[in-house]
Formats: structure tokens, sequence, C-alpha cells
């Protein structure tokens, strides 16, 4: 039961206050602007998007300062934001196959055309801390060789010339929308994706993660991965043309998964696909992992129980938001649903108490009788 | 070979200065526009208002559509003195970017569009054209090479 | 140059709100009055669709409609200009009587009325709003009763028997609105309807 309380403003205003002051820190130290976190914390600024399900790197930042840096508490203000704006409609889907990409790698086919382009990533780091950052200093240009010009194709594109991996069938039917309908279950592939797209990369890593260690095992390669722009075209119902109302920076990860067949298809490769918002590798990855556990029922395989494989469980609770939304509502005032339990909990202990000096007075007497 | 009428290539030219102007940078198309010093006379048809538009993938990069998240955009629409009508739609939550690519698309149906062609959307064009083979340089300085321990076609 | 005279200029461009968010508010405030009172009528006439659409029914789409609702311009309605008005100004798409959530006509053009959607239990707002071009608007002809209604009212009804009909429907079945002009009124399925 929820009761209206009054009071405390004053001390919720001078929280706010406090707050404000220790957001801030140390004003001996220079404060941060909005484009230094846009341009030096882009991973994070990336993540917000993704799953602040809004493409917008100035106000991920901005929502990254006002938070502090706690993500999902930004993300918590995107997803706000995002309700108070018009929607002016949809965008053609992107075209990944005309990404330019900043990286493009395969773990199946080494000599894919296009080549295996590592980007600026992680990878072959070695995870030791480079104490030449906590000092300033300018950072020497990247090497640069002649450019690709023609769009890389997608590595899938080779296999599915011999019909050994499963076709995505073409359609170009109204997705669902998970923002504007309420969830019901069954839901389609289209739903599913769109709630992985969004979901919490923490969440999603977890139940990639039980995939491979046995929980609903599929056998994952990376296909392909590739991070790059894209042009986002839509058509404006007033010109009645399409125009590219901008760019977005995705990273797209199909994974290559071995399947022996089932009673419907017959032995290929099937896939999984993870798109998101930003350089989010880890993210991509893992969504492509869950999206192919999540496959079992349309490929006729066998719901072996695993939690990956559990639609309703894994989009119910892939959601951050909707998840410490419920979670921390738990340490706002319940005074008087607590107030009802405590009465509750003490009635049945003295019921309790009542039963146990019943009981050990009729030992007693049985005692006696039994000395007698 | 389908044939283009008149109408099919002017609009193939509006459709190519208006995803230019939507994807420009903010700062760099104000100081092109600053610089070539136009204040036309105009009134609004629909003031700049910012909103979402849901931008959409494919299952697998080529199969069915799926929701994968909203980006911001910002449009407006507006018309010259003449009667030549202009929208600006354009990326991001910039009322005076949308603003100066609604007047930009008004004036390049009128005689002024190749000095504004000059002024503005070439170098613009550079601009932008610069930048992304800045990064596909990048990116292929990156690209492995498992035969040889060197690259070197130049 | 001022509104009007864009209007002249730009069939599918002027007439619009000048204000979006303010305008629409009120517009909404109108719109959300009627219908919660059925039979009162009020003002309605901020913007200015092309010929032969009323200023009442042109700002009520205004107000209601974007990408995701279907219209349905019935008979007169569908016109070039009105088309280039609606999707220039709320980008929703024009569909058929069965798949719209508005259908805006003179009655004539917009019956019968089981070409639309009427909701289904689980979803009885899933259904059609159906935005009436009359001649006539006034306190008199059909006695309405029930919710939103003390005792009773009276409103000129293009067909008080099929209105009638569609209220036997309830929780199922369409809503009204009545445009003349620069005036609306409003008739919900939850309204019962005598003849008067």
């Amino acid at each position: 039961m929820y009761v209206a309380v009054k009071g405390g403003e004053r001390a919720i205003e001078n929280a706010h206050a406090w707050l404000a002051e220790e957001r801030r820190g140390d004003t001996a130290v220079a404060e941060l602007s909005i484009a230094q976190i846009r341009e030096q914390l882009a991973l994070a600024v990336n993540r917000v998007m993704a799953e602040g399900s809004l493409y917008d790197p100035d106000l991920a930042a901005l929502a990254i300062k006002q938070a502090r840096g706690d993500l999902i508490e930004a993300i918590f203000l995107i997803r706000a934001y995002r309700t108070t704006l018009p929607r002016f409609g949809a965008t053609r889907p992107v075209a990944t196959g005309e990404m330019a990409c900043d990286r493009r790698i395969s773990a199946t086919f080494k000599d894919a055309p296009g080549g295996q382009v590592l980007g600026p990533t992680f990878d072959y780091t070695h995870r030791l801390l480079d104490f030449k950052l906590a000092a300033e200093g300018e950072v020497a240009k990247a090497p640069t060789a002649a450019p690709r010009n023609e769009p890389t194709p997608h590595i899938t594109a080779f296999l599915r010339g011999e019909d050994i991996i499963q076709r995505e069938p073409d359609s170009e039917a109204t997705p669902g929308d998970l923002t504007r309908t309420p969830m019901s279950y069954p839901a389609g592939r289209d739903i599913r994706l769109q709630s992985l797209a969004r979901g919490d990369e923490g969440f999603l890593l977890g139940l990639a993660y039980s995939t491979q260690r046995g929980y609903a095992r599929n056998h994952a390669f990376v296909g392909e991965l590739r991070i790059g722009t894209v042009a986002v075209e839509m058509e404006i119902p007033e010109l009645g043309f399409t125009i590219e109302i901008g760019e977005v920076e995705l990273t797209e990860c199909e994974t290559v998964n071995q399947f022996a067949g089932s009673k419907t298809e017959p032995p290929q490769f099937t896939r999984g696909y993870g798109l998101v918002f930003g350089q989010t590798e880890r993210k991509a990855i893992a969504m492509a992992l869950v999206d192919r556990a999540l496959r079992w029922r349309e490929l006729g395989e066998d719901d072996l129980g695993a939690a990956a494989q559990d639609e309703e469980f894994v989009l119910s609770h892939s959601d951050n938001i909707q998840a410490t939304g419920f979670l921390e509502h738990i340490k706002l005032p319940h005074y008087v649903d607590f107030q009802s339990e405590l009465e509750l909990v003490r009635k049945l202990r003295r019921e309790a108490e009542a039963n146990v000096a019943k009981q050990n007075a009729g030992n007693e007497d049985a005692g006696k009788e039994a000395s007698q | 070979m389908a044939i283009q009428t008149e109408n099919d290539v002017v609009t193939q030219a509006r459709r190519d200065w208006m995803s230019l102007l939507a994807k420009a940078p903010e700062d760099r198309l104000l100081a092109l526009w600053a610089d070539y010093g136009a204040a036309p006379a105009f009134d609004w048809l629909r003031r700049p208002e910012i909103g979402a538009v849901m931008v959409r993938g494919r299952m697998g990069g080529t199969g069915a559509p799926f929701n994968l998240g909203e980006m911001t955009v910002t449009r407006c629409a507006l018309t010259l003195a003449d009667g030549t009508v202009g929208h600006g739609y354009v990326q991001g939550r910039g009322k005076p970017k949308a603003e100066v690519a609604a007047l930009i698309d008004a004036l390049m149906q009128t005689p002024e569009a190749g000095a504004l062609r000059a002024a503005i959307l070439d170098p613009l064009a550079g601009t932008m054209d610069a930048a992304s083979t800045a990064r596909a340089a990048r990116a292929a300085a990156t690209k492995v090479d498992f035969f040889t321990l060197v690259r070197g076609e130049d | 140059m001022n509104v009007s005279e864009n209007r002249a200029a730009h069939g599918a461009f002027g007439g619009g709100f000048a204000d979006p968010a303010i305008e629409s508010a009120f517009a909404f405030r109108t719109a959300m009055s009627v219908m919660a009172k059925p039979g009162e009528i009020r003002a309605l006439d901020t913007a200015h669709p092309p010929a032969p659409l009323s200023s009442a029914a042109g700002t009520l789409l205004l107000t209601l409609c974007d990408p995701e609702t279907g219209v349905f311009l019935a008979g007169a309605c569908d016109t070039p200009e009105m088309r280039g008005w609606l999707a220039f100004h709320t980008g929703a798409p024009v569909v058929g009587a069965d798949r719209a959530e508005f259908a805006v006509g003179r009655w004539a053009d917009l019956v019968p009325l089981d070409h639309y959607r009427i909701g289904t239990p689980e979803y009885p707002d899933r259904s059609a709003t159906l935005i009436v071009e009359v001649d006539t608007l006034e306190a008199a002809g059909a006695t309405l009763r029930g919710p939103g209604i003390k005792d009773s009212a009276t409103l000129s009804l293009p067909d008080p028997a099929a209105m009638a009909g569609n209220a036997m429907l309830f929780p199922l079945g369409l809503d009204f609105f009545l445009t003349c002009g620069g005036r609306i009124a409003a008739l919900p399925r939850s309204t019962q309807i005598s003849e008067g």
C-alpha cells in the first residue's frame, strides 16, 4: 500500500544542493566539459546512447556528467528525455553492408575480401596500466595507408552462395516497437532484437557467457564484427522522397553457429545477430549469442531449460532502467507497509509463544502424570 | 537503365544537398553561412522543433527490419518572400543548423544556387570527405597482411 | 506575409499551429472536454486546413495525429492538398477505413460504420474515432444520456439510429467528434441516444 506522506522538502532540497557540490568535486580541479566527456570517454557515451536508446553523443555526455559517471543513472536520464520528444517517423533500415568501417574482423575467414581491419582496438594491448596517461602529453598521429573507397561486403554473403548458412527471410514488414506496445509473449525476433539492443550490457554479457559455458551451448564463432558509420535515410512525408537525415556509428556482430539440423531445417550454419549504437563490441557479441540462443523454437531445437533460452526471463530482466527502478524503490518510505508487517509478525509471535507455553504446560502435566 | 526524367534529376540534386546539410557539422555549416553573408527575409511554416526518429536495422544485416533505437533530429520549414519553400531536417538538436539548412534548401531552388554551391555546399562536402578519408586511411593502416611482413604497394 | 497569405500560396504547408506546443495543448483540452461532456459545443478554430475541411476538424487532426495514426480521408476530403497538408503537419499516413485510427469526412462519405475497427474485448481502445463534418451543430435534436451528462442533453446528430446502434456495442465501438466550421461537439460510445 502506498500512502502519501508530507514532509522532508527542506531535507530533499538540501540533499540536492549537496549533490550538486559533490558532483563538482574539488573546485581546485578543472571542471569537465561536455566536449571532454564526449571526446575522451567516448565508450561510456556509446553505452549510454545504446542503452538509453537515443543516439545523441552530446546529450549522453551531459547525462554522464549529471549522473557523476553512474552510467545506469545517465541511461535513466536519457530514457526520461526521449519520452519528451515527438517522433517524426522511422528510418529506412540501415544498410550495414555500406558501412564505412573503422574496424572489421572475422574469426572464421582469414582472407575475406576487404581484409581484417583491426581499427582502434584494445585487443593485443597488454592490459598494463600506462602511467604516461597520468601526465598530459601530445599523442602521436596514427599511421595511415591508402584508404579503401568501396564498401566492404558482409562475410556471410559469401557463404550464402553455397546455401550452407541459413538465409535471413526478406521482408519489409513494419517491426513491432516495445516502446509503444506492451510486451506480450512469445515475442517476435524483431521485438527480441530491439529489447537486446537497449538491454543492460552486464546482464547480456553474463547470459552470453552462460551459453558458452554449456547452458544452451550453441558453438558460436564471430563470423564478422564491424564498427563504423552508416548514413541513416528517412522518407520525408511532405516531400515524398528519401533523404539522409544523419549518420550513426554502429557495431554489428554476426555469429556463425554450428547446427546439426532439426526436423524442419537441414544441417547448416545458423546465425545470431547483434547491432548496437556506437563502438560497443562486447555488447554486440553478447547480443548475437543471446539472440541465437533465443531462436531455439524457430530452428526446431530442444528447450534445454537454460536461462538464455527463456525469452520471458531474458526480455523481462534485460532492461536496467526497469530493473533498477523496481530494485531501488524498496529503499523509499514503506512505513505503512512495514507497520502492518510488524503487527502481523508480533501477532504471530504472540500466538507462537502462547502455543509453546500451552505445549510446555501440557508436557509438564504429562510429566507429572507419568511420575505419579 | 531507367529513363531519368527532368523531375528525377531535380529531386536527386535536392536529396543530395539536403543529405549533406543534415549530416554536416553544425559549427562548420554556421561559419560558412555567416561568411556567405546572406540574410534573406522569410516566414516560418514550421518553427524549428526537436524530435526523434526511430532508426531501424535488419536481422542478420539483410533480413526483416527491427527497431534499433532513436536518434535526435531537428526540423523546420520556411518560405522566402518569393514563395519558395525550404525544408530543414538535420541530425541532432541544433535549431540554428535546421534554420540555415532550410534557408539553403530554399535558396538552392533559386538562381542563387550556383553561388551557394560554391560558397557553402562544396566546401562543406570537402570538409566532410576529408574527415571520412582520414578515418578510412587510419583504418587501412590497421589492416592485417598475412602474407608479407611489409605492406608496400606505394 | 502573414499566415493566411501563406495558406493561399502554400496550401500544404500553411494553416498549421503557430506555436504547436501551446496551441495543441489548448485544442486537446477542448477535445477532451467535449468528449467528457457529450452534447457540449465549444469553439475550436486554431488551424486552417485546405478546403473543404473545417477549421475544427483540421485543428483536431493536428492535435491528435502523428506518424503512427492512420487517417482515412472520406469522400471529398481526400484531395491532394489535404494529403499534403496532413503529411506536412502530422506525418500521419492516409489509410483505408478498415485500418484507420481516425476518419474524417461527411456522414454520407463515412458510412457504413461496420468498415471501422471497434476494438477488442482486451483492448477496446483499438478502435476508430470518426470526425464527422456537419452543416448544423446545435443543442437540439436527439436526447443524450449517460456518463458526463447531468440528466440529459440534446444534440443535432447526422444519423441518431446508427449512432444509437454503435452505443449498443459498448465497451466496444466508435467515438465521434462532430465538427462544424470552428465549433466542435463529441459523442462517445458510452452515450445512450434516443430520438428527440
